[in-house]
């Protein structure tokens, strides 16, 4: 388990959000179906297609919307019963766009507070903290409206933080970020657990981005669990690189060159070192690779160099979520593959759907 | 202090070091849903008046709030200098007179009340926090209701205190003003509903102020228009009414019935007492009806 998962504001609750055979249905869709997890402290990613369920669930979940069956209870509080309460422990980020232009980041932030139920002083206090947390200084006086995307999911994310919740519901952080606004705000929700103590329930339709930003991954599609299960460190310090290269006159075919050069020099591990690791994969032009570090680029780097081959492309694989249902229907065959490693799972996942037992709980 | 205003992208330097203060929990006092709704009653109430927001807000409720106690402070002078023994108006019928910049302050700022909300899409952030839909509904409709209070009972103030200057009967005076106060604060609830229940129905705030407008002045001119066919053609019966087809001869009828009040229909023809039961009871039919409305359209809009 990820060291300082646990902090004073969520140690009193072993999971902060359970649901039991949570189902949701409209007249004519079964938004949720069956769906039973159970979510420990730390940052939880929320993964699913558009429509899959994530935005029904975190409504359910806020107490906003009745559950057409099944129980849920965040922060050991029912859904049904205790909405107020948990509203008032609980943030929320919202996906879309929410913040009127012409006021300030700062008047904006201290209203909400005060929604929560922070007393005029300490909703001025917080709101200067959050902010600067968040990383906005000056510029939080100026009007929303002149602010970037990435200063303005800032400040979305300021005002759900203001009232210093124990768990927050982040709804797609990283939208309309570009990838540099998309590290910071992945970094700045590892924070919010790591040096806030707030527990996180982020949603994405990226897989990659939340492997190596949270504890846990929930997989829905649907409204069925489709996959629970921990990302632990290692996997979280690995990335898997995507590589192209040119053939050459001396190698027809460049990437079972390459291919063959990188495991005869030992930095790429074969499929029997350990769970979460994966063996030099080809699929069509692109050759995967676990990059264990800086090294790794650079072996990739020489070693084409050596084979006189020109190198296309080497950039970060990110998963999305068309793997996680590919891998399920295929799932004997890629055991390397990093997304359809076993379940070790530090929260319990009891898939209650049958359609969902073996992508939930493949065999440990 | 200074050294740490300076620029933020100045590599991770100064960043570093500000962000080095750490989190601080929050153990203070968390006044829960009540006090969530006076905050938001309190902020949209100083809202209608552009306080707490940018200085291009305040410019015309100002306006309109000076427009509405001018006319009333020259009363005062008429009245003091004349050593009258009367004012020359009714407390009753001063807001009858001035509805054009109650309802020009209505459609400029219930808009702004709600459309803003629906527009950015603030309202799920509401509905976030232990505020419920009825809490958010109450603490605007108080909001707008007060700010149009504010708006008719100042100018009846002044009058008031010039009465009170110029030594006119004080019982006659008080009994006038309260008068006049209950019927502004009629006239209040029910524009506020109205103008909110037609502001809540687009995030445009155009259509919003447009509409606002249409529905107050329309079926007023018609009203009017009828009226005085209906006295040209002596069928007096009908002019007592017509009133209930326009809000602000709506509280024309209820104030000439109970609040002592000469109507401003054709010769000041109002309804009897028992008709004024009837428009009572339609002045509260429709503030219930604007409210359920209200209710009903946030159903859908949170998150």
């Amino acid at each position: 388990m990820t060291p300082g998962v646990a902090r004073d504001t969520s140690v009193d609750c072993v999971t902060v959000i359970a649901t039991e055979s949570l189902s949701k249905r409209f007249l004519r869709v079964t938004a949720l179906d069956r769906l039973s997890v159970d979510i420990a402290p730390g940052v939880t990613g929320l993964v699913g297609a558009n429509g899959a369920g994530k935005s029904t669930l975190i409504k359910i979940l806020l107490g906003l919307s009745p559950a057409s069956e099944g129980t849920a209870a965040v922060l050991g509080l029912d859904v049904a019963t205790e909405g107020g309460a948990i509203r008032e422990r609980v943030g929320y980020m919202p996906e879309h766009d929410c913040l009127p232009p012409d006021v300030s980041a700062t008047e904006f932030v201290v209203h909400m507070a005060r929604m929560s139920g922070l007393p005029p002083t300490a909703a001025r206090e917080r709101t200067a903290d959050t902010l600067r947390h968040v990383g906005l200084y000056e510029e939080r006086y100026r009007p929303i409206g002149g602010y970037s995307t990435g200063m303005k999911q800032r400040v979305k994310l300021a005002q759900a933080l203001v009232h210093d919740p124990q768990l927050v519901f982040l709804d797609e952080p990283t939208n309309g970020l570009d990838p540099a606004g998309r590290d910071e705000m992945l970094g700045l929700i590892r924070r919010v657990h790591r040096d806030f103590g707030i527990s996180v329930l982020v949603t994405s339709h990226l897989l990659g981005e939340l492997e190596r930003t949270c504890d846990h991954v929930v997989v829905i599609d649907g409204g069925k669990l489709l996959r629970s299960s921990a990302t632990d460190e290692f996997t979280q310090a690995t990335t898997s690189l995507a590589i192209e290269v040119t053939d050459s006159d001396a190698y027809p075919d460049g990437l079972r060159a390459l291919r063959e050069a990188l495991t005869a020099a030992g930095a790429v591990t074969g499929p029997a070192a350990g769970p979460g690791e994966g063996r030099p994969a080809a699929t069509g032009r692109l050759l995967y690779v676990e990059a264990a570090g800086e090294e790794t680029y650079d072996l990739v780097r020489d070693t084409v160099a050596e084979l006189g081959l020109g190198l296309v492309r080497m950039e970060q694989r990110r998963h999305r979520i068309a793997e996680v249902f590919r891998d399920r229907d295929h799932e004997s065959g890629h055991e390397g593959d990093r997304a359809a490693a076993p379940a070790r799972t530090d929260a319990t996942v009891r898939p209650a759907a049958p359609e969902a037992a073996p992508a939930g709980a493949p065999d440990a | 202090m200074p050294e740490s205003t300076t620029a933020p992208t100045g590599g991770p330097g100064p960043a570093a070091s500000i962000h080095d203060i750490g989190y601080r929990h929050y153990d203070g006092a968390r006044l829960g849903r009540a006090y969530a709704r006076r905050s938001l009653f309190s902020q949209s109430l100083r809202g209608a008046y552009g306080l707490g927001r940018s200085a291009r807000t305040k410019v015309l409720p100002m306006i309109l709030l000076a427009v509405m106690c001018v006319p009333a402070a020259i009363l005062v002078a008429v009245t003091v200098f004349t050593k009258a023994r009367d004012l020359p108006l009714d407390y009753t019928r001063y807001a009858v007179y001035l509805q054009a910049v109650i309802g020009l302050f209505l459609a400029a700022q219930a808009p702004q009340s709600v459309s803003r909300d629906l527009r950015f899409k603030t309202v799920p952030l509401y509905f976030s926090r232990p505020i419920e839909r009825a809490d958010y509904v109450a603490a605007k409709y108080a909001a707008m209701s007060g700010a149009l209070f504010l708006l008719t009972a100042v100018p009846l103030l002044i009058l008031y205190a010039g009465a009170l200057l110029a030594k006119l009967d004080f019982a006659e005076q008080t009994k006038g003003f309260v008068q006049g106060l209950v019927s502004v604060a009629l006239l209040s609830l029910l524009f506020a509903a109205i103008g909110l229940v037609i502001a809540a129905l687009t995030p445009r705030r155009g259509f919003g102020v447009a509409a606002v407008i249409a529905v107050l002045t329309i079926p007023y001119a018609a009203v009017s228009a009828i009226q005085g066919i209906a006295f040209a053609q002596g069928n007096t019966d009908v002019i007592g009414w017509l009133g209930l087809f326009s809000p602000i001869t709506l509280i024309d009828g209820v104030q000439s019935a109970f609040l002592g009040a000469t109507s401003a229909a054709p010769n000041g023809i109002g309804p009897s007492t028992g008709a004024g039961f009837v428009y009572l009871l339609v002045v509260l039919g429709i503030i219930a009806g604007s409210l359920a409305l209200l209710m009903r359209r946030y159903r859908k809009a949170g998150l």
